[in-house]
């Protein structure tokens, strides 16, 4: 029997009545593929120790300044309307997370990844792979420019659509607040069909996945700004720790 | 502070996640290299193709490594980070060396984190070493008939760790304290 938005809407409300959690429900069927791939014992709980306390390092060898622009990555200009998103990482308690690696991965102008996987009949774009990489300044901003990715098909359930989203990937100051996650864009009319948008289940967590869009971030005849701020779980070390190079 | 919720990888992860080494922390047949390697399973025991492995850890003195380097390897820096996905028998390999223990009389470990489409947020576990000795908090704390599934163990070239996301042998997947009460 084919599964359509309907049954995948049902399941959707179903999951709101519960208690809405902050973090996605890694038990949550309207996303197919996670069915047999969702643990069903609880986490267990640990007390980060050694390695877990601190993150790993990333410098300027590692990461190129060009790599926050996925514009400029070929011989031409890539389709689509060009933008700029930045903002701040910082962790739960509000401390800048300095110097560290962000990458992010999308699709392009048309909703199709350069990826072999990717069969939507949608145009490849030879002037765009997707993927960028940038360091945070000793404040915790990054910025990036690339193209707005178009919202794209896939296979979920009969005509399931993803709306428009660019992937982030981040490290904070300890390895525990490893973070990889999906910025959308702002009042998109797909947010209620989505599957994996939904399987966060409190809607005041589902906001801080949405950028919003942020005139000083826009630049004049080039791009429009947005804005995402991103905010990591709390680091396990103390403040002071920080201050320190080599651990003991 | 409010955390961001997590959300899954997705199938084309690929495009902005692995990189060329990042699966070899120490060039392989290096004197001391191990191989580090495993599959992931879901629920029916199927490997998963388009699941990703990362790997943090000590060096063999039990350092914590401070050194940039991980993403362009310069070959004889040892940054102790590194990331594989798995292939279309959800395979993965690391070439790495043997992790010291942090803390003496501390048994020593990799701090693994797992990514798959499918999984809508990370996990987090630990790969021991074989034969783990002396008391442990978190070995001690979980079930012994789950304590092997974050055991390595051994084979000719070095380690092997499976990561089961779910069924009969689900792997401990862990979470910390900040994890609790994200939201303020």
């Amino acid at each position: 029997m084919t599964t359509t938005q309907a049954d995948i809407s049902r399941q959707i409300e179903a999951a709101q009545d519960g208690v809405h959690e902050h973090q996605p429900r890694l038990d949550y069927p309207a996303y197919r593929s996670s069915i047999l791939r969702h643990p069903t014992k609880a986490l267990q709980p640990a007390d980060p120790e050694g390695v877990e306390l601190w993150a790993p390092c990333f410098g300027h060898s590692d990461v190129a300044e060009a790599e926050a622009d996925l514009t400029i990555q070929h011989a031409g200009e890539p389709l689509g309307s060009r933008i700029t998103v930045g903002g701040r990482v910082v962790d739960g308690d509000g401390r800048p997370v300095a110097h560290q690696l962000v990458e992010i991965w999308q699709a392009n102008a048309s909703g199709r990844y350069a990826h072999l996987r990717d069969q939507h009949p949608a145009p490849l774009d030879p002037n765009f792979t997707g993927q960028g990489r940038c360091l945070t300044d000793a404040d915790g901003w990054y910025k990036f420019t690339t193209i707005q990715p178009g919202p794209y098909p896939w296979r979920n359930h009969l005509n399931a659509w993803r709306p428009a989203h660019i992937h982030f990937s981040l490290f904070g100051t300890d390895f525990t607040q490893r973070l990889v996650t999906q910025m959308y864009f702002p009042g998109d009319p797909l947010f209620p069909l989505d599957p994996i948008f939904q399987s966060v289940t409190d809607p005041k967590a589902r906001e801080a996945l949405i950028a919003t869009y942020e005139h000083d971030l826009t630049s004049p005849e080039f791009s429009l700004g947005y804005r995402w701020d991103i905010v990591l779980t709390g680091s396990h070390r103390t403040p002071l720790d920080t201050d320190i190079e080599e651990p003991s | 502070m409010s955390a961001a919720p997590g959300q899954t990888v997705g199938p084309f992860f690929h495009i902005g996640l692995p990189y060329a080494g990042g699966n070899e922390l120490v060039p392989p047949g290096r004197a001391g290299a191990i191989r580090l390697h495993g599959r992931v399973l879901d629920g029916d025991g199927v490997p998963v193709p388009d699941a990703m492995v990362e790997i943090w850890q000590a060096d063999p003195e039990g350092k914590v490594c401070r050194a940039p380097g991980s993403l362009r390897r310069d070959g004889w820096t040892f940054t102790g980070f590194g990331r594989a996905a798995t292939d279309p028998d959800g395979h993965y390999w690391f070439s790495t060396l043997e992790p010291g223990a942090t803390q003496p009389g501390r048994p020593p470990f990799f701090a693994v984190t797992v990514f798959a489409r499918g999984l809508l947020d990370r996990l987090f576990t630990r790969a021991y070493l074989p034969d783990p000795a002396g008391a442990d908090p978190l070995l001690d704390a979980i079930e012994s008939d789950r304590r092997g599934s974050v055991i390595a163990t051994r084979d000719e070239q070095g380690l092997v760790f499976d990561i089961h996301l779910q069924g009969p042998r689900e792997t401990v997947f862990l979470s910390f304290p900040k994890h609790r009460g994200v939201w303020a």
